[in-house]
């Protein structure tokens, strides 16, 4: 199934459409969420409001401006980075060497379901420390490439080329 | 412009990630949709980030699903409803329209049975959800069953079988400071219809005094045999005896199936 086939099943506001888009997507908006919100609690009610969002806005999506997916992921960054605020926090700076989302594996509670991260697992220790902070900042995190810039210390004429690169390592071991 | 160039740039991966002005983003939209191969590009970029950040989700438990279902009032009954279309006109002769409606009709029942499959699927899928639901609720039985038993602040007493069934057992687990008390009543037998198990808690000294601290209700219906009962904070000893459903004010000493001392 792709968000070509998902889209007008959804505009049609068919409900077994939902549940399409839930599993395709919920894992990878939870992630990022929780990557945010490190409370178990808050990641969940911020991602239960995002989808109660998702669905009822889904009108004012329009795929001439862009991929669903991206639509939904500004949807899940920006509620979570609400709700940083709304409990007090600011997106406050984290130290990026030993806190970035392949934290979010380490957590021995994840770690019994998730027997078919392990691959994954693997490939990301082989990954550049340089990359985890650059799929971080940019992805993760949502930062501007002027923000990694200054974050990471490098110009911001390479943070593209060097996000690039660091995704098509990915998609090599992912073979996509 | 160069298509692997432009790629090369790394705009695309950007553009998945959301993080470009509005002008750079109707500009990769107006460029996707004319050059297949970044659309194709895009697609890729995608399907790689997607995959990563899936990868580092932590355990998402199904009751999100079933909260956010209920805060929408979803409940999948919405069934579309396949209407044939029938229409004739004068100039198609008789033979046409019959071999139309045939048509028609035979489509009808593929969409319709199709559409069945998609309902039975999704029936499944539901009934899965379930079963993954109350394997969740069982594994935090027991692993609540489990922390009891390694708590090493709890007290564990064994109660020995006494006459009418030498063949039970049962221990308690009783934390002193907070007087918490849990029964394992693994080793006790189904009680009888119409019949419950009563613990009690027992002063010895100076004479013998016991307090009824609850019943072993939804005996059957509990897994892990492990049920919580009121606190006590002076017990010297456990006893447990098989009364009449709803309980006794004092124990039938005659149905004392175990015993132990603190």
């Amino acid at each position: 199934m792709t968000q070509e086939e998902l889209i007008p099943l959804i505009l049609n506001k068919d409900e077994r459409a939902f549940t399409l888009l839930y599993d395709m997507y919920s894992k990878s908006l939870f992630s990022v969420i929780s990557n945010l919100l490190k409370e178990t609690e808050d990641a969940e009610d911020t991602l239960q409001e995002v989808f109660v969002k998702i669905w009822k806005s889904i009108d004012s999506y329009s795929a001439s401006k862009g991929r669903l997916y991206t639509w939904m992921l500004n949807i899940a960054r920006n509620s979570a980075i609400d709700k940083l605020r709304s409990k007090g926090f600011n997106n406050s700076k984290k130290n990026l060497s030993d806190e970035n989302f392949v934290n979010l594996l380490e957590d021995s509670n994840n770690q019994n379901n998730r027997i078919d991260t392990i691959g994954i697992l693997e490939f990301v220790k082989k990954l550049k420390p340089k990359c985890v902070q650059i799929i971080e900042l940019l992805f993760f995190q949502g930062y501007t490439q002027q923000e990694a810039s200054d974050e990471l210390e490098i110009p911001l004429g390479t943070v593209k080329t060097h996000n690039r690169n660091c995704i098509n390592d990915l998609r090599t071991y992912l073979k996509v | 412009m160069d298509t692997k160039q432009y790629i090369d740039s790394g705009i695309l991966e950007l553009y998945v990630y959301g993080l470009l002005s509005e002008t750079e983003n109707d500009e990769v939209n107006q460029i996707a949709k004319e050059n297949p191969e970044i659309e194709k590009e895009i697609i890729s970029i995608e399907k790689g980030i997607v995959n990563l950040s899936t990868s580092f989700s932590p355990f998402l438990s199904s009751e999100n699903f079933e909260k956010i279902k209920a805060k929408l009032g979803l409940k999948y009954s919405k069934v579309i409803e396949m209407e044939p279309k029938s229409s004739w006109s004068k100039n198609i002769g008789w033979a046409a329209a019959v071999a139309l409606l045939l048509g028609i009709g035979y489509q009808y029942t593929q969409l319709s049975d199709s559409n069945n499959q998609t309902i039975i699927a999704q029936k499944e899928k539901m009934i899965l959800q379930e079963t993954v639901s109350g394997l969740e609720l069982k594994t935090k039985e027991s692993q609540m069953a489990l922390a009891i038993v390694r708590d090493t602040k709890n007290s564990v007493i064994q109660l020995a079988g006494q006459a009418v069934s030498p063949q039970s057992s049962a221990k308690i687990y009783w934390n002193k400071e907070t007087e918490v008390v849990y029964v394992d009543a693994t080793g006790l037998p189904e009680p009888p219809k119409g019949k419950v198990y009563q613990i009690w808690s027992l002063k010895l000294q100076p004479q013998l005094t016991p307090t009824s601290i609850g019943l072993l209700s939804d005996f059957r219906a509990n897994d892990s045999k492990i049920f919580a009962v009121e606190k006590t904070s002076d017990a010297e000893a456990f006893g447990i005896t098989l009364e009449p459903a709803g309980g006794s004010k004092s124990p039938t000493m005659e149905q004392l199936y175990t015993l132990g001392k603190v």
